[in-house]
């Protein structure tokens, strides 16, 4: 029996196929001989006429312009009798000579034509049952395509987001059922910075999983090993490129946070432009760079922002701006930028976008692409635990000053610098003039007894609303009483109260908040001065 | 213990019954026994007022004011008047939050 499984692929509308292959077992009563193995084009000739043919076919008196035919009497071939089922060609019977070499008598014929009759069907049959196990043979392997490439995307998304003091971070990542290659990452540095990663790889299933795990270490040992986030995508870029298949790149946004002091420095790879929240409007946070793995020797621009408390940035893929509705129009840069001038609140963004995605694309929509949306908001004053731990001073000056008479001025001077440009007025400044000798004063005098080898440490630290100075010594034992003896013009002119001891009461006046930490062995005035309260006639 | 050098200066000048002391510099502990001598000075022919020009003073911390209070208890006890003049505006501040104003006419 000869089989034509390149015939049945293209008739069954599997792959098209250029050659057919036929496998020729000349029958016989007694034994099978294994017969060469033929080609017939799909082109041939003597397929059509085969399945219009109507019975037996002998190959002796066949005069067709057929490669086949003559490969076929090469191979020993006199007869053909072709199997159709509905009208379609399904297989063939090749027979050689008889061996008695007879030749075929009508009686032969009859037989020959009824087994055929008999054997299509059933010949058909057995295709259809052999076609649906490779189709579901095909259908689970891309099954177990799509379950790889999500579990290699989901082993290496991160499981947590950052918890930073004073910030909230979100992170919200839906693959589309074909897994596209979105990925967002965080990295972690020693000295409190964070890494914001959101990177796109073309392509979707498991090659797009894999440039995703290549990308992402790429990027977290470059990130380790370089500070400058543009020099972190050259890095990524130069290493990626001759190991990316051709044809596929990487979209990426890398962003570093100085949760601190609210600072970003960031560069980009071709990736959607992330926008920000500020009080003044949504501002796109725009770096130039080419797709990571396209060309080598790219240079990355890098850029900078600083968000106040309030304020927050919305990292994001393109699986959120080309999301289709039912009239096939695009989600869009615009509405997603004017849909985030709405919600003020960073905390609630991602829920907030993605129910206005809900409501664009309605009930039955069929996802396209991965949406990734990760976030990062700035804590207001009010939303932030006002520790300094909240994470939102930003040191800008620590220095030390010896413990000697009259260095007070010093340090009055070198926090006075530093705070000018922060604070609204001269008048806040001399407040907080006055208030950081006296602190200093008591440090050096009381705490380190003018002591040469125990002086006052002093830091600044700012954040959007206040200037904070902290003023340490080296005290042992001695505390602080806030709450001793109130300093009273009276009972001092009276000679009831020593002429001295204003220090405490001095800055308390001068400053919005003081307080004091100590221990048993130092003490530390903090004092506050809010920028916002310009009336300091009012303290 | 380091002390560092004053600059504190404090001149004493006369006019009838009244006595000027001008003073310069910081006044802080370092300017005791430079202005408590002013002080003699001037009220040393018994003057109803006593003026305290701060125009040259750039610096008053706490023990400043503590001097400041000790000669007001002392013009006090002498029954002289004792007016400020030439405060800036933090330090008139500081005057009013101290109470000292309550006893030196600022001027």
């Amino acid at each position: 029996m000869t089989t034509l499984r390149g015939f049945w692929r293209k008739n069954f509308g599997r792959e098209a196929v250029e050659e057919t292959s036929v496998d020729s077992l000349p029958v016989d009563n007694t034994a099978q001989i294994a017969g060469p193995e033929l080609d017939i084009t799909a082109d041939d000739p003597l397929l059509p006429y085969l399945q219009n043919a109507g019975g037996v076919v002998d190959l002796e008196q066949l005069a067709l312009d057929s490669p086949a035919v003559g490969e076929l009497r090469r191979a020993g071939v006199t007869m053909i009798v072709p199997l159709v089922s509905q009208g379609e060609l399904i297989g063939m019977i090749n027979l050689g000579s008889r061996l008695s070499e007879q030749a075929y008598s009508t009686e032969d014929r009859k037989l020959l034509g009824d087994l055929a009759a008999q054997a299509a069907p059933a010949l058909r049959v057995a295709q259809l049952v052999e076609q649906q196990k490779a189709e579901a043979a095909e259908r689970e392997r891309i099954e177990q395509e799509l379950r790889v490439a999500s579990l290699i995307q989901h082993t290496l998304l991160p499981k947590d987001v950052p918890a930073i003091p004073g910030w909230t971070v979100s992170a919200y990542y839906q693959p589309a059922r074909q897994v596209g290659g979105d990925f967002y990452d965080f990295i972690h540095f020693d000295d409190g910075h964070i890494g914001f990663i959101v990177a796109d790889v073309t392509d979707k299933g498991i090659p797009a999983a894999l440039v995703m795990a290549t990308t992402r270490s790429i990027l977290h040992s470059a990130a380790e090993r370089l500070v400058d986030p543009g020099a972190v995508l050259q890095r990524t870029n130069d290493v990626l490129y001759p190991q990316i298949p051709p044809k596929m790149f990487v979209t990426c946004f890398y962003a570093l946070l100085d949760p601190e002091s609210g600072y970003v420095r960031f560069a980009n790879a071709g990736h959607d432009v992330p926008y920000c929240y500020t009080g003044s409007g949504i501002v796109e946070l725009r770096a130039r760079g080419m797709p990571l793995g396209l060309m080598p020797g790219m240079e990355y621009e890098e850029m900078e922002a600083t968000l106040k408390p309030g304020e927050h940035v919305l990292l994001y893929s393109d699986g959120l701006v080309e999301a289709h509705n039912e009239a096939y129009e695009m989600f869009g840069f615009p509405r997603l930028q004017k849909l985030m001038g709405e919600q003020p609140q960073g905390q609630l963004l991602t829920d907030f976008l993605l129910q206005q995605l809900a409501e664009f694309t309605g009930a039955d929509w069929e996802q396209e692409d991965d949406v990734t949306l990760v976030t990062f908001h700035c804590l207001a004053g009010a939303e932030a635990p006002q520790d300094e731990d909240s994470g939102r001073w930003r040191e800008i000056a620590d220095f030390t000053i010896d413990s000697s008479p009259g260095n007070e001025r010093q340090a009055m001077e070198q926090v006075a610098e530093t705070a000018a440009d922060l604070l609204i007025d001269d008048h806040q400044l001399e407040h907080l003039k006055t208030a950081v000798a006296e602190a200093t004063m008591n440090a050096m005098e009381h705490g380190n007894e003018y002591d040469p080898a125990r002086p006052v440490a002093i830091k600044v630290l700012a954040n959007e609303s206040a200037v904070r100075v902290r003023i340490s010594d080296h005290g042992e034992g001695v505390k602080i009483d806030r709450h001793g003896e109130i300093p009273d013009i009276d009972a001092k002119l009276a000679g009831e109260q020593t002429p001295r001891g204003w220090g405490l009461f001095l800055i308390e006046k001068m400053v919005d908040e003081m307080s004091i930490e100590q221990d048993e062995t130092q003490h530390t005035i903090v004092l506050t001065v809010n920028i916002d309260k310009a009336d300091g006639e009012q303290r | 213990m380091n002390i560092k050098a004053n600059d504190f200066m404090a001149t004493v000048s006369k006019n009838g019954d009244e006595a000027a002391i001008l003073l310069q510099g910081e006044i802080n502990s370092l300017a005791d026994e430079e202005m408590t001598g002013a002080y003699e000075d001037a009220v040393a022919g018994s003057p109803a007022r006593v003026v305290l020009d701060f125009n040259k003073v750039d610096y008053i911390n706490s023990t400043g004011i503590a001097l400041i209070v000790g000669l007001l208890a002392k013009a006090r006890m002498a029954n002289i008047h004792l007016t400020a003049v030439g405060l800036s505006d933090h330090y008139r501040e500081i005057f009013t939050i101290t109470r000292l104003s309550d006893f030196i006419d600022i001027q």
